[in-house]
């Protein structure tokens, strides 16, 4: 025999591979779209995972983002050394800083000690009343209901007249309201606070920037000043115009306190929202493991269907064999049938979840957030899948003896 | 004739299949194959025709014994380099056709020179000769499920000469056919030894055997009788 050498041109090399594997793939194509659809499910989960993640995360910062930029808090600077305030909120705080340009809207909040308030939805000294566990009182000047951007179910804010005259009112939080059994305030309901009546004028509905109002009864600051023995005036929250906030941060201190501004702290919020996304994070985790156990399942079906396909063609394999095949070309081929079986499952699965997650993005208005790099990322996930559920199945074909399945069969 | 070297030549070969008990399938065969010989395997079922011709075919491994093919001993050669010498020297007819039923009888008569190393530039036009050859140019585009028994074989033997092998191997090639067309059939591959082909013919058919120029008769795994003419058919007639 001539021992000349084939030039690798005219070798059966990696693009015959690939044309005798795709040549392959629609031999079942019942089977193939299983394979296929199996792959794309895990891949399309984890992209949707992924993607609603990216989103949500995004979601939160932008919300937390508009908040921190027009949203600053002032109060008494610490001692470190013994916890003590440096300084004293004046009670006119609001109005204070609302002299200064950028300021939108100002109020102080202040929780009472609520060990020593007595709460009750009933007059006092009824027998047949529940001990309630008891909602927080919470007093504050009329502007914070702006800056934590409050509204109602129903009935109104606590306004200037009622601090002004330290009226005996209260705006409920809504768990507050559930907690005391007030559900409307147009009969003028009554709750009592250390034996004093007050009057029920409103009950919450959002109050998205401090959602801890939701347990509290809210009232009057003067009105906690001068019935309840308030002695200091908290904290002063402030809604500031976009891109104030340093201006606002350097003057205020001297507004509060000319003789002696270095006193107060001011800082940026940290808003709620952002601690209640990493409780969604494990809502993720679980989406992320189905995802990979839907993709180990499509993997599975694969490497199945392949071996199944591969003992049913046992007779093309001994035929290429005959026509001069190693063990290694027919490994190749059906390993690259499985590979592609995956990547369109990567594919499809990537085109999936990017398109849940755009649908349900667009549901609900939100802007769908995806790192391109996690769809090219899925895909090769897919591929990877397919190819590793190829091994064994290409293995087995790559052993099967030519003499044997030449004989019998079709 | 003897003097030039044989295109083919085993040497006390034997093949034995593991198991319990272990099957003597080949035992102790010496057998010549001349350049332009066209020979015939017979004997019954069972006798071991079909394990001496995948041992000549390079589909199975001698137990013992040597075997040159071409001039090389084969026993020597690594996996890769058996498969090229297959893929190039050898040509292979089966009882069934293995035709892929997904692809046309062109793509199929292509795939015979997937793996031998035929140029590229080469393989349609090859692919059209060897079809016309068998007399199936007309059939290139068809699919085999479309074709008769007869010509899904003469498109089997197109795929086998397409990559120009030196000696083709048939194992039954008659065996699925009925007589007319296996007359057919026997009168294509016949054809080709004047093209200077070797043959080796596996049959049952003492008429398919007797167009052969040397019949080799097995029994038990052994040669038993070779001889040139007919009443040693009658011999061994099951
Ligand atoms: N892969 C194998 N494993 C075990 N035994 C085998 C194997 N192949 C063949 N045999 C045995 O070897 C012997 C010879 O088989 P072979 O197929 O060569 O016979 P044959 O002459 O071709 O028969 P037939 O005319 O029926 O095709 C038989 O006893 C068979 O059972
Ligand atoms: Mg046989």
């Amino acid at each position: 025999m001539t021992d000349h050498v084939v030039p690798r041109r005219d070798r059966f090399g990696a693009q015959d591979v690939l044309t005798e594997a795709v040549r392959g793939l629609p031999g079942r194509p019942g089977r193939l779209l299983l394979a296929v659809l199996t792959v794309t499910l895990g891949v399309g989960s984890l992209v949707a995972t992924l993607g609603f993640a990216q989103t949500g995360a995004h979601q939160v910062a932008a919300r937390f983002d508009a908040f921190a930029s027009t949203r600053l808090v002032a109060a008494p600077a610490k001692n470190i050394q013994d916890d003590h305030d440096l300084a004293v909120m004046p009670w006119d705080s609001d109005e204070r800083a609302l002299r200064l340009n950028g300021v939108v809207a100002a109020g102080l909040i202040c929780e009472l000690d609520s060990k020593t308030m007595v709460i009750k939805a009933v007059p006092l000294n009824d027998p047949e009343a529940i001990p309630l566990a008891p909602p927080a009182v919470v007093a504050v000047t009329p502007g914070l209901f702006s800056v934590v951007d409050a509204s109602l179910v129903e009935g109104t804010f606590i306004n200037a007249f009622h601090q002004e005259n330290a009226e005996l009112v209260a705006v409920l939080g809504a768990n507050a309201a559930t907690t005391l059994g007030i559900t409307r305030v147009d009969n003028q309901p009554a709750i009592f606070i250390n034996n004093f009546s007050l009057t029920v004028i409103g009950i919450l509905d959002t109050a998205s920037y401090h959602p801890e109002l939701q347990d509290a009864v809210i009232i009057p600051l003067s009105s906690a000043r001068n019935w309840f023995g308030l002695g200091t005036a908290g904290q002063l929250d402030l809604d500031i115009s976009l891109g104030a906030g340093d201006l606002v941060a350097s003057q205020l201190p001297t507004m509060l306190n000319p003789n002696d501004p270095s006193g107060y702290a001011i800082t940026k919020p940290v808003a709620a929202s952002v601690i209640r996304s990493q409780l969604s994070g494990d809502v993720d985790a679980l989406f992320l493991g189905f995802g990979l156990i839907a993709l180990v399942i499509g993997s599975l079906t694969t490497a199945a269907i392949t071996s199944l396909a591969v003992m049913e063609r046992r007779g093309e394999i001994g035929l290429r064999r005959a026509l001069g095949a190693t063990r290694g070309q027919i490994g190749a081929q059906f390993l690259t049938e499985t590979g592609i079986i995956g990547l369109l499952g990567g594919l499809l699965g990537a085109a999936g979840g990017v398109l849940v997650v755009v649908g349900v993005c667009a549901a609900n208005s939100w802007t769908p957030i995806l790192d391109v790099r996690i769809t090219v990322a899925a895909t090769l996930l897919g591929l990877v899948a397919g190819t590793t559920a190829g091994v064994l199945p290409a293995i087995k074909a790559a052993r099967t003896e030519p003499a044997t399945t030449l004989q019998a069969g079709t | 004739m003897s003097s030039a070297p044989p295109v083919a030549q085993l040497r006390h070969v034997v093949r034995v299949f593991a198991g319990t008990p272990p099957v003597l399938a080949v035992n102790d065969v010496s057998l010549r194959v001349e350049a332009g010989d066209y020979l015939a395997i017979m004997g019954v079922s069972g006798s071991g025709k079909s394990t001496l011709l995948n041992l000549l075919g390079l589909l199975d491994r001698p137990t013992s014994g040597s075997y040159e093919l071409g001039g090389v001993d084969s026993t020597t050669l690594g996996e890769r380099q058996r498969c090229q010498l297959r893929g190039t020297m050898l040509g292979f007819v089966f009882q069934s056709f293995h035709l892929l039923p997904d692809r046309t009888v062109l793509e199929n008569v292509l795939l015979g020179m997937a793996y031998s190393g035929v140029e590229r530039s080469m393989r349609m036009r090859r692919a059209q000769q060897a079809l016309a050859q068998v007399s199936m140019t007309h059939r290139a585009g068809f699919h085999p499920t479309t074709l008769s028994g007869g010509e899904r074989q003469r498109v089997a033997i197109a795929r086998a000469l397409a990559a120009r092998p030196k000696i083709l191997l048939a194992d039954e090639p008659t065996g699925n056919l009925d007589q007319n067309t296996s007359d057919e059939i026997m009168d294509v591959i016949g054809e080709l030894r004047d093209h200077g082909l070797t043959l080796v013919v596996v049959t049952h058919d003492q008429q398919v055997a007797a167009r052969a120029d040397r019949i080799v008769a097995m029994r038990d795994g052994r040669i038993d009788t070779e001889g040139v003419f007919a009443p040693v058919l009658d011999v061994h007639h099951d």
